[in-house]
């Protein structure tokens, strides 16, 4: 055994903190996790015991019911904590909502807040190991790692794999992520997108391209991501309407066909049909959108297992 | 009471030189080589550096209000520890000092029971709200040295017109934060790629600089004297220079944190680098710099801004903006731009002293018989090492903190009085 990762109590803030090889390791531990999830009976009982708590500030119920189930088949328990019904909304700190959930005894927290880098304030008032599932813009990295699953999952390997990411690149914390680990593993991202929805500097922070004609962006890739683009950022005065954004950066049959011919097609979802993918792409042959959604519970109960030492 | 200071290296007249300083009362009352007076009480300050005291002339000292994050007392106290003699207190507390009573107030109580003089500067309007303008005359003659908005910025530009030519009517200094809300919007930190990185809202400069262009007009317009806070970004100097070339009667002041630090010093989400206006590019930096060093920059301020650790330790983008300033500006700047030989001693010493004290037009500080004994004192060779203990600020906030700097206050003498004394 040489170089075994290890990942007892570690925290995942964002996949800057992780090798390639350890992102290797996570995505072979979430296969073995894939088969239980397949299993008539779905459970084993290899975090008996431990305490898992899902601390949303921001809600989200996809993503918690995907952390949830993940500790439910390992056999934590499972404690949430939604922000509009809890002391957090009744202008209670975080520090103090850390202090009191801390003495409860949980084991891992598995957080979401709007706030970019508070995940390093849960994990420091409480001392535990925290997973982030998406902190403000920030980062997404169990978004990334179940993107980074499915493609490799698909494809065997992300290295020399053109990848085009297409959407509100502005306001997505899954791009952020994905960039960072899919370029760890020899992955080359170009993102797209109208310049009002395009951040400072990307291409120097995050190494990929930048392309704000979606044919150019799309031009022999191997996976085609799309993201969910919100009527908010029209109130926000970044595009006019969402009929002209669908018009210049829609995934459709005619805008796809620059990419590769059997490019994987992925969404983090929610979609909104019709705005940034058609339903001819989404529900097409080569996309593995549903997939995703799957291989998000078993990369979450690979993360929790690996972080919390369970047994095999 | 008299007090001789023996043998220190005394800035005077431009130049750092090996000088004694006899004080009688509150006076300085003679200044040469090798005074003797045997009624004195002798400081030996053999191998230690003699400034005119340090005028720090932006400061907020949160009270009345906000006393749980300083008050006048504390805030007083920190500056003697920091080498500060004089300071302007920013009115932006709760009350706003936007009228005769709160100056008073804010007055009386520091001369009772301040560790150094408080000149206060008043809201240029009512509650600083920007709508309509205050009593400027009246508060004048109660005192005030010039008149702001700080922490607000007027965003209505003929109200910024008027308030500049009443302040002119009556001899007052406009004093400007500039920041247009509309391009600010929910900003954390500079607009860039640290930005980007750590998914914060970005500030962007021009937010600063569109107001500073407008207010260079409207001064110019109006005749006013502009005086810009916390200048911040190397486009914003350039108007200044030009502003300066013109003729125009526009000084500007420079934070040591915007001298020392850049948006990078953010990447660990330490929220005691969050303020406005936020830590800039390292090309902001520099241009912050070679202004100083040519006189673009007048003179350089704290902005010093409490705020408690509960405040502090929320989330980034919850946290309030602003850092501590007066215990760590001289050895923050000697420690990073004098000890490396990126700006001369004596540069510093004239920007957080005389030059200041003449834009607010305060008493001249300078070293000379006949001027009130404002004296700091301090050793080069040692160094200050920022502990919560060291601050005597009750707010901790800080980016330097638990670092160590080199040089260490070890005596401030205000109005011949030893105001602060290291052991």
């Amino acid at each position: 055994m040489t170089d075994v990762p290890q990942f007892l109590g570690r925290n995942l803030f964002d996949l800057d903190d992780y090798s390639a090889a350890e992102i290797l390791y996570i995505l072979e531990a979430a296969k073995g996790m894939k088969e239980i999830n397949l299993r008539e009976y779905k459970k084993i009982p290899t975090l008996r015991g431990k305490t898992v708590c899902t601390l949303f500030v921001e809600n989200s119920t996809r993503t918690r019911m995907s952390f949830e189930l993940a500790a439910s088949r390992l056999s934590a328990d499972v404690v949430s904590f939604e922000a509009p019904i809890s002391s957090l909304g009744k202008g209670e700190s975080l520090q103090d909502t850390i202090y009191t959930l801390d003495a409860m005894g949980i084991d891992l927290y598995c957080f979401r807040h709007s706030s970019p880098g508070s995940p390093q304030l849960v994990h420091k008032y409480s001392g535990k190991p925290v997973i982030n599932g998406g902190d403000g813009r920030h980062a997404h990295p169990t978004q990334a790692l179940l993107d980074i699953f499915s493609i490799w999952e698909k494809l065997g390997s992300l290295e020399g794999l053109k990848v085009a990411i297409v959407g509100d690149i502005l306001n997505s914390r899954v791009v952020r992520s994905n960039m960072i680990g899919m370029r760890k593993l020899g992955a080359n991202i170009t993102v797209c997108g109208p310049r009002t929805l395009m951040p400072t500097g990307i291409e120097e922070v995050y190494g990929c391209r930048v392309e704000y004609q979606l044919a150019e962006a799309l031009r022999d890739a191997d996976v085609v991501m799309g993201l969910r683009m919100q009527m908010e950022r029209m109130t926000d005065g970044l595009f006019p309407s969402l009929e002209e954004y669908s018009k210049y950066y829609v995934l459709s049959k005619d805008t796809i066909k620059y990419a590769k011919e059997d490019a994987l097609i992925m969404h983090p979802g929610p979609m909104n049909r019709g705005v940034e993918i058609l339903p001819e792409i989404a529900d097409g042959k080569h996309s593995i959108i549903v997939e995703q959604v799957a291989n998000g519970v078993a990369i979450r109960m690979a993360l929790m297992f690996l972080i919390l030492g369970g047994k095999a | 009471m008299k007090t001789l200071i023996k043998n220190g290296m005394v800035y005077h007249e431009g130049h750092i030189r090996k000088l004694d300083i006899l004080i009688e009362d509150t006076l300085i009352s003679k200044v040469g080589s090798q005074i003797e007076d045997k009624e004195s009480k002798v400081i030996d300050a053999k191998g230690k550096h003699v400034f005119p005291g340090f005028v720090d002339i932006h400061a907020h000292l949160r009270d009345p209000g906000h006393t749980y994050k300083e008050d006048i007392v504390s805030g007083t106290h920190a500056a003697a520890h920091g080498g500060v003699t004089s300071l302007c207190a920013m009115p932006n507390t709760e009350l706003v000092v936007d009228n005769i009573a709160t100056v008073d107030y804010v007055q009386r109580r520091a001369k009772d029971l301040g560790y150094a003089k408080v000149y206060v500067i008043a809201a240029m309007t009512k509650e600083s709200l920007g709508k309509e303008i205050s009593e400027m005359a009246t508060m004048k003659a109660g005192g005030i040295v010039g008149v702001s908005d700080d922490g607000n910025c007027v965003q209505d530009a003929k109200l910024m017109l008027n308030g500049m030519r009443y302040a002119r009517n009556f001899d007052l200094p406009v004093i400007i934060h500039a920041e247009d809300y509309s391009l600010a919007g929910k900003g954390q930190i500079n607009a860039g790629i640290v930005a980007t990185r750590l998914g914060l809202n970005g500030l962007t400069g021009l937010a600063e600089e569109t107001i500073i262009a407008r207010d260079i007009m409207l001064a110019e317009a109006a005749g006013a004297k502009l005086h810009i806070a916390h200048i911040s970004t190397a486009h914003s100097i350039e108007m200044v220079r030009d502003a300066k070339e013109r003729g125009l009667n526009v000084s500007c002041e420079v934070t040591p944190h915007h001298l020392i630090l850049t948006e990078e010093a953010c990447l660990g989400y330490d929220t005691n680098t969050k303020m406005k206006p936020p830590l800039r590019t390292e090309a902001d930096r520099q241009a912050c710099i070679r202004g100083l060093v040519d006189g673009t920059i007048d003179c350089i301020a704290t902005d010093h801004a409490p705020h408690a650790d509960f405040e502090k330790s929320r989330e980034f983008d919850h946290a309030p903006f602003g850092i501590i300033g007066f215990e760590t500006a001289f050895p923050a700047l000697y420690h990073y731009l004098v000890k490396p030989g990126i700006v001369v001693l004596e540069r510093i010493v004239e920007a957080y002293s005389l030059i200041p004290a003449q834009l607010m037009g305060l008493p001249d500080n300078s070293i000379q018989a006949g001027n009130a004994a404002d004296i700091t004192i301090v050793d080069l060779q040692d160094e200050s090492f920022i502990t919560e203990e060291f601050i005597l600020s009750k707010s901790k906030n800080t980016p330097w903190l638990n670092q160590t700097l080199a040089s260490k206050i070890i005596y401030t003498i205000v109005d011949g009085h030893i105001s602060w004394q290291e052991d």
